[in-house]
């Protein structure tokens, strides 16, 4: 039987951790290939990095980070941030990634998701899907760094990604991300339930209670960035939490 | 010098394997050079994947074959993930498409209606049967959404459950199949990966006629086993 993934994010801007709410107000928070290091040490079932940058120049960058973080690490890294192409994706994968994730150039063009699902196969093809409650309450999915609302429902495209290739969701709240107020449950449960790829819950967590929330409203992986990057918690003591909550974890 | 040669397949994230083998203690270098394949003291087929493109990856290449040989040879060769359905007689996701056909089975697609996620993305457990030499107990890393259900006859074999149980990994000798992807299992995968390299360096290889050039070459300009003939078909 699977485990519950606890997974550490690490938001990467010109090869350095960074993390703010609300996707802004940024501030360093360490060397990437040190910090994916010491959380597999300490736990963690995969890293992701996410590039926040995604400039021309900051590619070649994401791709030396990518590179270092591999020669450390021996647990997946799942990779997104200024995904495009197909040959974004190689790149990445190439430098040592094992899945990429595909956003904003998703959302603009979907037949990107099954370029790179045929290319790579689907458990490499993760589709990063942001999310904002809009006034008439219903989860709609925003791009460019949530700057962008494209009035498309999130649960609608969760399942056209999917029936695309995607193979895994990477489902953040944009307005729970960075707040610590815990995950968006409704918005896990409506995604979880309408997909059968797997679900990765992120935005919001403080406690190992939020991550056990998640887990419950159908996700079957949670990711977290703050609570890892201030060493609060290591992965290993959340899922020594999690275990004693009910959860199924590797320890 | 443990130099492992890894098969360049194509398609397959070449770059944690190397990361994870040299972690290993191996000296990875990267080939899709048949002749390479057959000389190797030992021998990886990663794979990332689909079915039908990594048979055709590897037969465009003169590599079934060769790969084939050393399953039924039993010189040292670890097969990950798509690399061991590969050595299959067939896969669902290839309708159609042969695989190398040294080992018995079809790959399946997991059946989602089982309640259970489909691609198989995460840790899982894996059991071995007692008679298994190099695999041991504990969680290991899996991606993928087809897998062996029926343990193959003449391997010792590991199983996990998903939906059911299936195949996480079968082994003969220095001959190694691996559903799940040791190079990202942690301490537990770069563990197996170790013992490994050791059984492969470990011994003289069982071949009679190894590292002598002139039996190399007639090894090759010989008949092809009836493996490499099957794969070829």
């Amino acid at each position: 039987m699977l485990t519950a993934r606890v997974i550490p994010c690490l938001d990467v801007k010109d090869g350095r951790i960074v993390k703010g709410v609300r996707f802004a107000n940024l501030r360093d928070a360490g060397d990437p290939a040190e910090r994916a290091a010491l959380y597999e040490k300490t736990g963690a079932d995969e890293i992701v990095v996410l590039d926040v940058s995604a400039t021309l120049e900051a590619r070649k960058t994401r791709v030396a980070t990518v590179r270092a973080v591999r020669e450390r690490l021996s647990i997946p890294l799942t990779v997104g941030g200024g995904v495009r192409l197909v040959s974004d994706a190689g790149d990445l994968l190439d430098a040592g990634a094992d899945k990429v994730a595909i956003n904003s150039a998703a959302v603009e063009d979907p037949a990107r998701i099954t370029q790179i699902a045929d290319r790579f196969g689907a458990q490499c093809c993760v589709l990063a899907l942001d999310a904002a409650k809009n006034e008439a309450g219903v989860y709609e999915v925003v791009v460019k760094s949530g700057r962008e609302r494209t009035g498309i429902d999130a649960v609608t495209w969760a399942r056209e990604a999917t029936s695309r290739g995607a193979g895994e969701i990477l489902l953040t709240s944009f307005d729970k991300d960075g707040t610590r107020s815990g995950y968006d449950l409704p918005l896990i449960e409506a995604v979880s339930r309408a997909v059968s790829v797997p679900v990765i819950a992120s935005g919001g967590a403080a406690t190992a209670e939020h991550l056990w929330e998640a887990l419950r409203a159908g996700a079957d992986a949670v990711l977290a960035a703050s609570i890892f990057h201030d060493d609060e918690h290591t992965p290993d003591a959340v899922k020594r939490e999690l275990q004693r909550l009910g959860a199924e974890v590797r320890l | 010098m443990n130099e492992v040669l890894v098969v360049r397949t194509g398609v397959a994230n070449l770059a944690s394997v190397l990361a994870g083998l040299r972690k290993a203690g191996a000296e990875p270098i990267v080939s899709d050079d048949p002749e390479a394949v057959r000389a190797a003291r030992a021998v990886v087929l990663p794979g990332v994947g689909h079915f039908t493109a990594g048979v055709a990856s590897l037969a465009e290449r003169g590599l079934d074959a060769a790969i084939a040989e050393r399953v039924t040879e039993g010189r040292p060769l670890l097969a990950v993930c798509l690399g061991l359905q590969l050595l299959l007689e067939a896969s669902e996701e290839g309708p159609g498409q042969r695989g190398l056909g040294v080992v018995p089975g079809v790959a399946r697609r997991f059946d989602a209606h089982a309640g259970i996620r489909v691609p198989q993305l995460g840790w899982n457990r894996v059991l071995p049967s007692g008679e298994c030499q190099l695999l041991q107990e504990g969680h290991a890393y899996f991606a993928n959404s087809y897998r062996l259900v029926e343990p193959p006859a003449g391997f010792a074999c590991a199983t996990a459950f998903h939906g059911g149980s299936f195949v996480a990994a079968f082994e003969r000798g220095p001959v190694l199949a691996c559903q799940f992807h040791p190079e990202l299992s942690g301490e537990w995968g770069i563990g197996l990966l170790a013992r490994w390299v050791n059984r492969a360096f470990s011994e003289r290889e069982t071949r009679a006629d190894d590292g002598a050039p002139t039996s190399d070459a007639k090894r090759h300009d010989g008949p092809p086993t009836s493996a490499a003939k099957e794969a070829s078909c």
